[in-house]
């Protein structure tokens, strides 16, 4: 009896504690977010049994999200900020981790430790660093009309999209390079002196072998950034504080810091969450393709 | 291994093209535009931290126009210093008491579910498994929503404030804890235990007399997680906040960036990432200290391993 209970006793307080604590909160958003709101105080009114559970708030979010809703210009901005900055992130941070794995030698060491090094510095203090830089007489404007490429000062941080797309891949690479060096460091060389010995071109070899045995690192990276970036409400804030430049997290946090209604911004909430986890299971069945897939390539 | 490895005759590369090609026709020749890339990549990603970090020290009240190096911002200054400003030293006495509260609740929380779900196969295991995964995967905005809720419709007992913060904090570190630590027992085994429990040590022995030596790196390491974890977290602090003493430093720094900041917030910010860094690195060189034999035996091993793949 006591050999039986041991480990889940072991187990039990910690799942007790996200039990409570993080479980049961997303449960108060789903009665919060398909409750009522009290027609005079406009306090939210849970409603926790489910079979009274209210949707028009949901239906109402839905229809701000639609062509022609309020939010549709948001919603189709956070997708395409977050697709940019995912494909840069990609494009900066393939190359390095393939260095940094294949090439870097006897600095591979060094190279990880300071790849490794933005990890440990807090995002704000980086997202400072930036705003100090992007400045009207910041380095950075100082730096483009001392070489002619500006004859003027430009204003970085009001309101540009370029600029919350620049912080945001600067914000999130890191976590994206971690993974795929990961997976490139873990890529055996025999596989590649395989595929040149049998007459593949070099480029054929990167295509066919090095980028499907890296597919998981790409894909488990991807998915590590996009998730918190479509939650992101504090890089545009920090970088912009337009409502030219607001993302879906900017429209959360207006509901709850300062807007009157908690109601709309729970049901928002859960609309962005069933999103994303729609994403992480494509991310789930894709992973499981790839690994087939390596087997596939392992197998030859 | 012969036709790759041998040096191709590469006799001219005038163009940027052709030295391109010829990377990817050797892949274990000299890569300069990857050498190029990984450079300004990490130029990037470090110098500008490092000018935010010199114009804490900066005498005038300006961070983007260097004067002469001072230590005004950190306490000089009588009134907008780090020591000397109310908001600032609050801020830093609040991240550093949820950092110090979130390492001692969510480390040995953690610790125990990692053993746990590595050793119980039983009913509900995989269960647990999966509600463990989710907070690591979950934005913290989603958190951060959920956690204000429950404390204001549910919980109603527990207010915004530093309990709420440091509850908040301990719900999401706990999964890294668990990954760590189980990454850890997976790469021990069970051959420790196994030869415990044989010579008649009981469950509960096996696991404080030879297991919990054995975990001591992969604690300390996740300890020093837990705090740079918390130090940086924005998102849920905010969230939990009520506002004055309770705004952390990752707070302060986002609310200056919107206003008008001067160079204290740099200082402060400095002071995170100073001391972030320093337990990081205490961590790691604790995990080195304590695995080095491993690491000489596992580098034996790989020797002897190359050694029999050469013959």
């Amino acid at each position: 009896m006591y050999r039986r209970w041991l480990w889940p006793g072991f187990a039990s307080p910690g799942i007790v504690w996200l039990v409570l604590l993080f479980v049961v909160p997303f449960y108060a958003v789903l009665g919060v977010a398909l409750g009522t709101v009290d027609p005079i105080l406009f306090q939210p009114v849970p409603i926790w049994n489910p079979l009274e559970w209210n949707v028009g708030w949901l239906a109402e979010v839905f229809h701000r999200l639609a062509p022609g809703g309020i939010w549709f210009d948001v919603w189709i901005r956070t997708v395409v900020y977050v697709a940019a900055s995912l494909a840069l992130c990609l494009l900066i941070g393939y190359p390095v981790a393939y260095y940094t794995a294949r090439h870097a030698g006897r600095w591979k060491g060094l190279i990880l430790i300071l790849i490794i090094l933005p990890l440990w510095i807090s995002y704000m203090m980086r997202m400072l660093a930036w705003v100090n830089l992007l400045q009207a007489d910041g380095y950075v404007n100082r730096f483009l009309m001392f070489t002619h490429v500006l004859s003027e000062p430009r204003d970085w941080l009001g309101g540009n999209s370029s600029t919350v797309i620049f912080a945001l891949v600067y914000g999130y690479i890191p976590y994206l390079i971690l993974p795929l060096f990961a997976s490139l460091d873990r890529i055996d060389r025999s596989h590649l002196e395989a595929a040149r010995d049998l007459g593949a071109s070099p480029w054929s070899a990167f295509r066919q072998v090095t980028l499907p045995l890296s597919k998981t690192g790409i894909l488990g990276g991807a998915v590590l950034i996009t998730l918190p970036m479509f939650g992101d409400y504090y890089t545009p804030n920090i970088v912009s504080s337009s409502p030219k430049t607001s993302m879906i997290g900017n429209q959360i946090d207006l509901y709850f810091h300062g807007g009157p209604q908690p109601t709309i911004g729970a049901a928002l909430t859960i609309v962005l969450a069933a999103f994303l986890t729609l994403l992480m299971l494509y991310y789930l069945r894709s992973i499981h393709r790839a690994q087939r897939d390596v087997g596939a390539v392992g197998a030859l | 291994m012969t036709a790759v490895a041998e040096p191709r005759a590469r006799p001219r590369r005038p163009s940027a093209l052709a030295r391109v090609r010829g990377w990817l026709r050797n892949p274990w020749g000299k890569p300069r535009f990857l050498v190029f890339v990984t450079w300004a990549y990490i130029l990037w990603s470090i110098v500008p931290v490092l000018i935010a970090v010199q114009f804490s020290f900066n005498a005038t009240r300006s961070r983007t126009v260097w004067d002469s190096f001072s230590t005004r911002w950190y306490w000089g200054d009588p009134v907008d210093s780090v020591w000397h400003d109310p908001t600032l030293r609050h801020a830093l006495i609040q991240s550093f008491k949820l950092a110090g509260a979130d390492v001692l609740i969510a480390v040995p929380l953690g610790v125990l579910l990692a053993l746990g779900l590595a050793r119980w196969h039983g009913r509900g295991s995989g269960t647990s498994n999966f509600i463990m995964l989710f907070p690591l995967v979950t934005p913290e905005i989603v958190m951060g929503v959920s956690l204000l809720l429950v404390f204001s419709e549910l919980f109603t007992f527990i207010h915004t404030g530093t309990l709420a913060q440091i509850l908040g904090h301990v719900t999401f570190s706990i999964s890294f804890v668990v990954v760590i630590v189980r990454g850890r027992l997976f790469s021990i085994g069970r051959q420790y235990e196994e030869a415990a429990a044989d010579l008649g040590a009981s469950p509960f022995v096996a696991l404080t007399r030879v297991l919990l030596p054995l975990l001591t790196p992969a604690i300390v390491a996740s300890a020093a997680i837990v705090f740079a974890i918390s130090a940086d977290d924005f998102v849920i602090s905010q969230w939990l906040s009520k506002g004055g003493e309770t705004d952390t430093v990752p707070i302060q720094i986002y609310a200056a960036t919107r206003a008008a900041p001067l160079p204290s917030v740099n200082a402060i910010a400095t002071i995170m990432m100073v001391s972030t860094l320093f337990i990081v690195t205490l961590g790691f060189l604790t995990w080195r200290f304590f695995t080095r034999g491993e690491r000489l035996a596992g580098k034996a091993a790989e020797d002897i391993g190359g050694a029999f793949n050469l013959t």
